[in-house]
């Protein structure tokens, strides 16, 4: 109750003189966003989850014993050995086993989840920063170049994303030389996977944007003449960067999960250089043989991950959107 | 329009609750008739994250068979509230907290869910403000008539549809025959409501609350509207209990009228009484800022202030700084109903050992600091 | 009304014309076919012989021309790959998917209204909050991570059902098979079906969920109380059919949804469908198989965005009302 007023303050007083709002919105958001975290235990405990993954995959060099992208580093004649043995041959101690290149699993899920990382943040980037331009342009310029974004992304949005990231992978590399495949496999991927995903992203912009070209500070800048670039950059876009927030915090668990599922269909990521999706790929051939910790493990940190940022996702979506609660 | 008709009928009626509220207007008439509804020290609490809001607070008042009680208040004063409460159709989390109400003598706020159920309709109808979101749009009117007649009457699809007819024509729908199995929205809104009216008394119910029920109207319609919810109760001797906040409304319909203020009643009485001689500092400002009754003048009166939110309700009386003749008492000390001119009100300017002393002249002052 | 079907119809053409011109971009610009056909050792006559035979030395339009008519008859060209027509490999495949489709959906369908009805009613029950946590999680999984979770359960660890393949299969007419008559084709299907309707089920029971709460605010559901109905006819008879017409669009749109995620659901269990063939497809960049499974999806999708509209049509009195006056 005692919030409600504070909104409707904050924008009263910022809308005759243009945007000093930033700074505004930050400081309501942080009280409430704190408050909110405050009181969910399963947010806070998502919250350590993704950090403790998140800095994982960022020191993995440092942490991990071994460089699993490196051939030379893999000791054959240590596979299959179980989680918490010391091997016999080598010395070497594996935490969570090895698998049937004598890779150390911990390592492999360490630089496999920054590979995951990685193409979540870099395509839901590429989408947004796509979605958000092409959303601009059709909502401020209308016409026909707003016809045609809007028609394409109706088609598109016919389609669920992971079909369209299949299709767009397949494509590309189509175009690609066979041999080249493997080496570009993370490029495609982002590409693909934020090629499949932009619609969201200029909706909510597109419509934003009309909302707020029709408000009078917009006007009274257009009057005085100021260039379209300027009231796009200046005034527009730090407004509709809300709603395009709110999609990126889902998009980002959605694309990590993509990503996850083209590297388990072995269209992602090769085994060479294997992701999370590509190492339950591998692992799920020995769930019959007994090596489990080759596919458990795997799947477990790929669960954690998914749940925690997906939760975190969720609560930061209804925190930012007051209106959803 | 109808205002000639309407305004002799509660003279009619008048002589009887004005002799009972000049006795005790708290206590059920002795010997006459029982009260169909009774309410008594009714509360009802909002608990929130922050804090307990008290929406209703003691309330307390009787409505005669035959008698159209009107509730009056701002918006957020706890009239609509009150009906809510009475029919039990309070939005979660709020709940009755404390108090009694009775129908017809029987004890209804602390039945289980499931025994309350058949009384809602059959015993007690409800009429929403919106007659535009009041029908469900998916069903013909003539499923949602004959579903309530049956659900309350013994009847099979045939007699019910019968009665749907029968009440369809009372309200006043124009070859009801035609219009039974058309959907909501190929009403008009004042034959809306009527549909709801008929849907309200499809099981005779002795009291009917009705909220606001012309609010959401054209104005050349509300008038139509209330005189028909005024002969169908009154045919059946029901009740009624008129939420509103138009002062106009309740003086052509209601017998007696309710003044509402933060979750308070503060004053109840005859209508003509509480217009003419309002006893409340509220009820005063409130009567003096209402175009049509009060005299003319440059220009009308306001109360200073906005009503207190239940969160942060004053001590002692509600109304206590926006009043006039607020005293010391009136900050600490919060009033009970007490006998004041034809009616009650909760004001210690009627204290009848001690009375708060008037101050003169407010309304000039008022308005000269305007 | 016919005004309104005109319309969706023209949509729903234009929709399969941008399908089938990516299609076809995609045979005509993505490698050489000819190529792709032929391998490096053909002659340039070879060659030359194939790329009339397969009209690549028409116009683009004629050739485009030509591309839809044979899309219309089901004639999508030779697989890269396998070297057999790809409307074959697709009719093999096809019942496959489509019974386990078919069957997830109705899982899915039925389960989701279900548990959103009764989680939307049952508020604060232990029961529905257990149930919205678990749904939850299933929203967050991947769906490839639940079907191997699934088989490590109930195929590895208790061994109550099979892990992988459609069982045993029974042949009814020229072309269709069908898992659906025999004990172990049954029982393959359980986990298959499980995984691939778990998605869509907690959607629906989500949108069931949130949508029912939005109608139980409503002033009709309030009078409808008012008037002494009881629970069940306020909850089941007037909340409900208020809560359905939403839903029926967007259910319909994730049934269309269920085809494409039959894709990993038939990898995880090496399901013999045409998702499966799909994967294969673009792992090697069979250009054909792709394109003919595109404009496979599209025109289901086509179909259920239609169906859906005649639906909703049917049950919003509103809306036909409207239609019959224009």
């Amino acid at each position: 109750m005692s919030q409600q007023p504070k909104p409707s303050e904050s924008a009263a007083v910022a809308a005759p003189i243009a945007p000093k709002r930033p700074s505004r919105l930050r400081t309501f958001l942080d009280s409430d966003i704190v408050y909110s975290w405050q009181r969910q235990p399963v947010v806070i405990l998502a919250t350590l989850v993704t950090l403790t993954m998140f800095a994982g995959a960022l020191f993995a060099p440092w942490i991990a014993p071994q460089n699993p992208f490196d051939p030379r580093q893999l000791e054959l004649i240590d596979a299959f050995t179980p989680p918490l043995t010391t091997s016999d041959f080598t010395g070497n101690f594996y935490l969570l086993g090895s698998d049937s290149q004598g890779r150390d699993v911990f390592s492999a899920i360490l630089y496999g989840s920054r590979i995951s990382l990685l193409v979540g943040f870099a395509a839901v980037l590429f989408a947004l920063a796509l979605g958000t331009a092409l959303g601009l342009m059709a909502g401020f310029r209308g016409g026909w170049r707003d016809a045609l974004i809007m028609r394409i992304a109706d088609v598109q949005l016919t389609f669920p994303s992971i079909l369209m990231a299949l299709l767009i992978f397949g494509v590309i590399r189509g175009f690609l030389p066979r041999s080249m495949h493997a080496e570009v496999a993370i490029i495609v991927l982002i590409i693909a996977i934020g090629l499949s995903d932009w619609v969201q992203y200029a909706r909510a912009v597109r419509g934003a944007t009309m909302v707020e070209k029709g408000k009078e500070y917009v006007q009274a800048a257009r009057v005085i003449g100021l260039p379209d670039h300027r009231i796009l950059f200046q005034h527009i876009l730090p407004n509709v960067l809300r709603p395009v927030l709110v999609i990126g915090t889902i998009g980002l668990a959605l694309a990590i999960i993509a990503e996850a599922t083209l590297s388990f269909l072995g269209v992602g990521m090769p085994a060479t250089q294997p992701s999370l999706g590509t190492l339950i790929r591998v692992g799920q051939d020995y769930m019959f043989s007994g090596e489990w910790w080759i596919l458990l493990f795997p799947g477990v940190a790929l669960l954690l991950l998914a749940l925690s940022v997906n939760l975190l996702g969720d609560w930061l979506r209804d925190v930012l959107n007051p209106k959803l609660r | 329009m109808s205002s000639t008709p309407s305004s002799a009928e509660p003279g009619a009626v008048e002589q009887a609750p004005d002799d009972r509220n000049a006795a005790a207007a708290s206590h059920p008439p002795d010997g006459g008739r029982e009260p169909v509804l009774c309410v008594r020290h009714l509360r009802v609490e909002f608990p929130t994250r922050h804090a307990t809001l008290v929406a209703l607070d003691d309330v307390s008042f009787d409505i005669a068979p035959g008698e159209v009680l009107g509730v009056v208040g701002e918006s957020g004063a706890g009239k609509s509230m009150t009906g809510n409460a009475v029919i039990r159709l309070l939005e979660p989390p709020g709940h009755i907290a404390g108090g009694e109400v009775r129908l017809a003598g029987r004890r209804i706020d602390d039945l289980a869910e499931e025994d309350f159920v058949p009384l809602r309709g059959r015993h007690i109808g409800m009429i929403f403000q919106d007659p535009l979101t009041s029908l469900n749009p998916l069903f013909s009117i003539g499923d949602q008539l004959v579903e309530t007649i049956r659900a309350h009457l013994p009847m099979n699809e045939k007699q019910a549809r019968e009665r749907a007819l029968a009440l369809l024509r009372e309200v006043g729908i124009p070859a009801p025959e035609t219009r039974l199995d058309s959907y909501p929205h190929q009403f008009s809104g004042g034959m809306r409501q009527r549909v709801v009216i008929a849907l309200a008394l499809a099981a005779e119910p002795e009291l009917i609350i009705a909220d606001e029920p012309t609010t959401a109207l054209d104005v050349s319609v509300q008038a139509q509207i209330l005189a028909l919810l005024k002969r169908v109760c009154a045919e059946r001797g029901a009740a009624v209990m008129l939420v509103t906040h138009d002062m106009g409304v309740i003086a052509e319909t209601a017998d007696r009228v309710a003044v509402m203020y933060a979750g308070r009643l503060i004053e109840i009485g005859p209508v003509n009484e509480v217009i003419r001689r309002p006893q409340h500092p509220y009820s005063e400002g409130l009567m003096a800022s209402i175009p049509g009754l009060a005299e003319r003048r440059e220009r009308l009166y306001q109360i200073e202030g906005a009503m207190p939110r239940l969160a942060a309700i004053p001590a002692g009386c509600a109304f206590n700084p926006r009043c006039p003749h607020a005293a010391e008492r009136c900050r600490t000390e919060r009033p009970e109903l007490l006998p004041a001119g034809a009616g009650q009100a909760a004001c210690w300017l009627h204290d009848p050992e001690n009375p708060v002393a008037r101050r003169e002249a407010p309304q000039d002052t008022q308005e000269a600091t305007r | 009304m016919l005004a309104f079907l005109i319309q969706r119809v023209l949509q729903a053409i234009f929709v399969m014309f941008v399908v089938a011109l990516i299609s076809f971009s995609l045979f005509h610009y993505v490698g050489d076919p000819v190529l792709n056909m032929l391998g490096q050792e053909a002659t340039e006559a070879d060659r030359a012989a194939l790329r009339a035979q397969l009209g690549l030395d028409q116009p683009v339009v004629v050739q485009f021309w030509q591309f839809v008519v044979n899309a219309a008859q089901f004639e999508f060209g030779i697989s890269y790959r396998s070297a057999r027509p790809v409307t074959d490999l697709i009719m093999e495949r096809l019942p496959a998917t489509l019974e386990l489709a078919i069957i997830s959906a109705i899982f899915a369908v039925v389960m989701g209204i279900v548990l959103g009805i009764y989680t939307a009613i049952q508020r604060g029950s232990w029961l529905s909050k257990f149930i919205m946590t678990a749904s939850l999680i299933g929203v967050s999984l991947p769906t490839f991570l639940i079907g191997i979770l699934l088989i490590y359960l109930f195929a590895v660890e208790l061994g109550w059902l099979p892990a992988f393949g459609r069982g045993q299969t029974v042949r009814l007419g020229d072309w269709w098979t069908t898992g659906l008559l025999t004990t172990s084709g049954l029982r393959s299907l359980i986990l298959p079906a499980i995984t691939l309707g778990l998605f869509q089920l907690t959607l629906i029971m989500r949108l069931v969920r949130a949508e029912m709460l939005e109608v139980l605010r409503t002033d009709y559901i309030k009078f409808a109380r008012a008037r002494g109905l009881s629970k069940r006819v306020v909850n089941l008879r007037h909340a409900l059919k208020n809560t359905l017409i939403p839903v029926i669009t967007i259910i319909g749109l994730q049934l269309g949804t269920i085809i494409a995620f039959a894709i990993i659901t038939e990898t995880v269990f090496q399901w013999p469908g045409v998702g499966a063939l799909f994967i294969t497809a673009v792992r090697f960049v069979d250009i054909p198989v792709m394109a003919a499974y595109l404009m496979m999806i599209a025109l289901v999708f086509v179909v259920i965005n239609l169906v859906v509209d005649l639906l909703y049509y049917a049950v919003d009195p509103r809306l036909r009302v409207q239609g019959g006056a224009k």
